[in-house]
């Protein structure tokens, strides 16, 4: 301890005697105040608080310490658990969703139940939002410690639930985290369900021609992986599938799967192809971004994995017009068609989960201004990975929309969706990160493939933080990219020759530029892709303002949820690039490994207690409850509501509809929250 | 009744604050260190669905001059409606207190995320102004007076 930290011991005149060293038999309370280094104590009056409660019954000891969390900190508490007999400890620190596992575990080490343990939030609920104001924040500060030694008092000791665990897990989403994920798992042993609502795994990445900075062909590394998913005994993989309902908690997730009928016996399927040159419908293909058709029985791609062809119901005639055709399962030599499938449930018990759901490329249609949708030459940075890929619409040719021809002047528009104050949905304010590296990448490509193309990228600023990026980037412009910094307010279409003049404002040199091009592309930000929120609300984690699925903390959670059991890989949480995915999957995989790695899991004990001499079998508890959790059942004193501890999760909503009084909410109880209330409104 | 240290009156606001989400907003406020009015005195329960009317009620007898109750957004409850008995219970409450003659402003019921820390600031803005609108709660606080003051129990 420096010396700026002092100690207040309650003597007889503050404590009336009775809770001095071995006197009375109420409860003994030690209270330590946290300078959490200058964080509090450079607003909160740290001194000043501990003084203020130092006297209050049944606080034996009160003391402030520069950082209660350090191991210093924590050796003091232990040692006066142990010197002083306490049998309650306050702390007055941080929020006690950063920090209460620590001191937790801290109690239970020095062998106190880790359920005396109190927490006042004096740091983001004091000292950092009432910095202004440092009589009002320790005042505040004095309060909320007031109010967690007088709850603290009558905080009882409780014994954890104990859970099992079941030994496999399921990841959501088959993109390149998905499956890195997925793989990490299986190849640690673990049993694990790869769920994939798309007929293929795959994702964008499987889209893409090239990856930045080395230029790497996307499915030439992709697909090992996809086989490898195949391949791997661990691994079950339920394509075309998607979640339909989550229960349970880390552990055993209880987890219910609807299988979309591909039409298709997937084990039968050779993919020979056969049925798709016979078959007589067309649609167009989006994995081609509808800029090629496929069949109504297709398969996305020729790596797709599973390899199985699938029915389109939209396109099919025997979908549309009532049970004709059946060319394909005519043509089939191994009678892999099947028209009677149907949607069918399928139900999942798994320890962990892993979200690796991805994202969905922003609508530029919605940006009016620059015409996509309505000019053939104006395309997406996504239009333009197929139209350059080889397996694309043109087979490989750079080639623009409206007659196919060889476009010679060609430029980008960078933050299309991104950075932008006039996306109302809270999303499209970010950054996408990835957006600034793939126009690099592509402005490349062409002067690759046309050296004498003139290729001009307007931008907001170039971002190129990463490893190799800024090298590509300058690699770029002394190929005679011209990067332009200002953004076109609009682009107009030649209706003669669709070609595109783009009037924008160049900012380094104050220049008006008036251009014309051949092609326009957009570089369109990542969005939250479609159904995120009804997959949030499924598993109960929590969505950012941006709308992508909140990390546990921001630093040293980055891939975990505020949800025990569930993880984050990859663009679910916030857009990033193929390697950061690859990173944030191998950190899920390990931190899903760890919990399956245990055999029992250890529940927060919540849940209430029935008086049965109150309890007058009147069935609202067992009403309320949304997961069964309290029973009323006969017994030899009339109706009396039982708890089902296992169903249980301790949200309180039976305790606060009791209209008997009769049942108690363990670790929250009316009582405790009574003297936290009085505590809190005693004090000025 | 609280004053400042110029003697004027402040508001005491009690805010139950559900775990999961409300109170996850609060810390985000505190992280963002976005600035608020003092007020509000925060309570963690696990979930909205937690708080009963009377312990709203206690806090008014007590000498709150507001309370405040916040969870999860619809449909994002941790415990799946709690946040809907809530509000259910919350709108019974509300007629029960204007009954009681108590101003509608003093009991408020908002939805805050985990991700809304700047939302949370600008709830316990709203709730501390129109808490100051109304002066000092007078109505259940004389119940409390007549049983013999602040030390009275509940």
């Amino acid at each position: 301890m420096g010396v700026a930290h002092g100690e207040v011991k309650a003597e007889a005149p503050h404590m009336g005697g009775i809770n001095e060293a071995g006197c009375g038999r109420g409860p003994r309370i030690g209270v330590y105040v946290c300078h959490c280094g200058l964080n509090i104590a450079a607003t909160v009056d740290v001194a000043r608080v501990r003084d203020a409660v130092a006297g209050l019954p049944g606080v034996v000891v009160a003391r402030d310490n520069k950082y209660t969390c350090s191991e210093v900190g924590q050796k003091t508490i232990a040692d006066d658990i142990k010197n002083l007999n306490l049998d309650r400890v306050v702390i007055a620190s941080c929020s006690p969703r950063l920090h209460e596992r620590t001191f937790r575990e801290l109690m239970a080490r020095s062998g106190l139940n880790p359920f005396l343990l109190e927490m006042a939030n004096i740091r983001e609920q004091c000292s950092w939002v009432h910095g202004h104001d440092r009589e009002a924040a320790t005042r505040k500060a004095v309060a909320l410690t007031r109010a967690a030694i007088a709850r603290a008092a009558l905080l009882e000791p409780l014994e954890r639930n104990v859970g099992s665990v079941t030994k496999s897990a399921m990841v959501i989403g088959g993109g390149v985290a998905g499956i890195s994920a997925a793989l990490y798992l299986a190849n640690m042993g673990v049993k694990t369900y790869l769920v994939e609502r798309e007929p293929s795994i795959g994702g964008h990445m499987a889209m893409l021609d090239k990856t930045f900075p080395t230029l790497d062909c996307s499915l030439c590394i992709l697909s090992p992986k996809m086989v490898e998913v195949r391949e791997n005994s661990n691994i079950e993989l339920l394509s075309y599938t998607e979640v339909r309902k989550v229960e349970g908690q880390v552990g055993s997730f209880k987890v219910e799967l609807l299988r979309k009928p591909r039409y298709i016996d997937e084990a039968k399927c050779v993919a020979c192809g056969l049925c798709a040159e016979k078959c007589p419908s067309k649609a167009p293909d989006e994995f081609n971004r509808g800029y090629s058709e496929r069949k109504a029985i297709y398969i996305p791609f020729p790596q797709a994995i599973p390899a199985s062809y699938v029915i389109d119901p939209n396109y099919c005639r025997y979908f549309t017009r009532g049970g004709k055709c059946r060319v394909c399962e005519k043509i089939c030599e191994r009678g892999a068609v099947d028209f009677s499938q149907r949607e069918e449930i399928v139900t999942l018990d798994v320890g962990a989960i892993v979200i690796a759901t991805g994202f969905e490329p922003y609508d530029a249609s919605r940006k009016t201004q620059y015409g996509y949708g309505r000019f053939p030459n104006v395309i997406t940075s996504l239009d333009f990975e197929r139209i350059i890929c080889a397996d694309g619409p043109t087979h490989g040719k750079l080639k623009r929309p409206s007659d196919w021809e060889i476009p010679r002047r060609i430029a980008f528009i960078q933050c299309v969706g991104s950075r932008d104050e006039h996306e109302t949905d809270g999303a499209g304010k970010y950054c996408s990160r990835v957006c600034c590296m793939i126009t690099a990448k592509q402005a490349f490509m062409v002067k690759e493939k046309y050296p004498d193309a003139e290729v001009y990228v307007y931008h907001t600023d170039m971002r190129t933080a990463g490893k190799g990026f800024e090298e590509f980037y300058q690699r770029g412009r002394s190929e005679g990219i011209v990067f332009v910094r200002g953004k076109p307010g609009e682009i107009v279409e030649n209706p003669e020759d669709h070609s595109l003049r783009v009037v924008a404002e160049d900012a380094d040199s104050g220049c008006i530029l008036d251009l014309t091009f051949d092609m326009v592309v957009l570089a369109i930000g990542l969005r939250p892709p479609g159904g995120l929120v009804e997959l949030a609300q499924k598993l109960n984690v929590s969505r950012s303002a941006d709308g992508f699925l909140l990390e546990g903390h921001p630093k040293l959670r980055p891939a975990e949820t505020s949800i025990e059991g569930i993880y984050l890989a990859g663009c679910a949480q916030f857009p990033k690039d193929i390697p950061d995915s690859v990173a944030q999957a191998g950190c899920a995989a390990a931190a899903a490994a760890g919990v399956l790695a245990s055999d029992r899991i250890e529940m927060d004990p919540l849940n209430p207690v029935v008086d049965e001499e109150l309890c007058i079998g009147c069935r609202l508890c067992e009403k309320l409850c949304p997961y069964g959790g309290i029973k009323v059942e006969k017994t030899d004193k009339g109706f009396k509501a039982r708890v089902i501890e296992l169903a249980c999760k301790g949200c309180g909503v039976c305790g606060a509809a009791c209209s008997a009084r009769a049942i108690k909410m363990r670790h929250y109880s009316d009582e405790q929250i009574y003297a936290q209330t009085a505590a809190l409104l005693e004090v000025g | 009744m609280k004053m400042n240290q110029e003697g004027e009156w402040e508001p005491k606001i009690v805010a139950f604050l559900c775990n999961w989400c409300s109170y996850a907003g609060a810390d985000l406020a505190g992280t963002s260190r976005i600035q608020y009015p003092p007020n509000v005195r925060v309570i963690r329960v696990p979930c909205s669905g937690r708080v009963d009317p009377l312990l709203i009620l206690k806090c008014l007898q007590r000498g709150a001059d507001g309370v405040l109750v916040s969870g999860c957004h619809p449909g994002d409850c941790h415990y799946i409606a709690g946040n809907y008995l809530a509000r259910r219970k919350f709108a019974m409450l509300k007629r029960l207190i204007e009954y009681l003659g108590v101003e509608e402003g003093r009991v408020q019921f908002s939805w805050v995320s985990a991700a809304e820390g700047e939302k949370f600031a600008d709830v316990i803005k709203t709730v501390t102004r129109r808490v100051r609108e109304l002066g000092p709660a007078r109505k259940l606080v004389k119940v409390r007076e007549m049983q013999g003051g602040a030390g009275a129990s509940l």
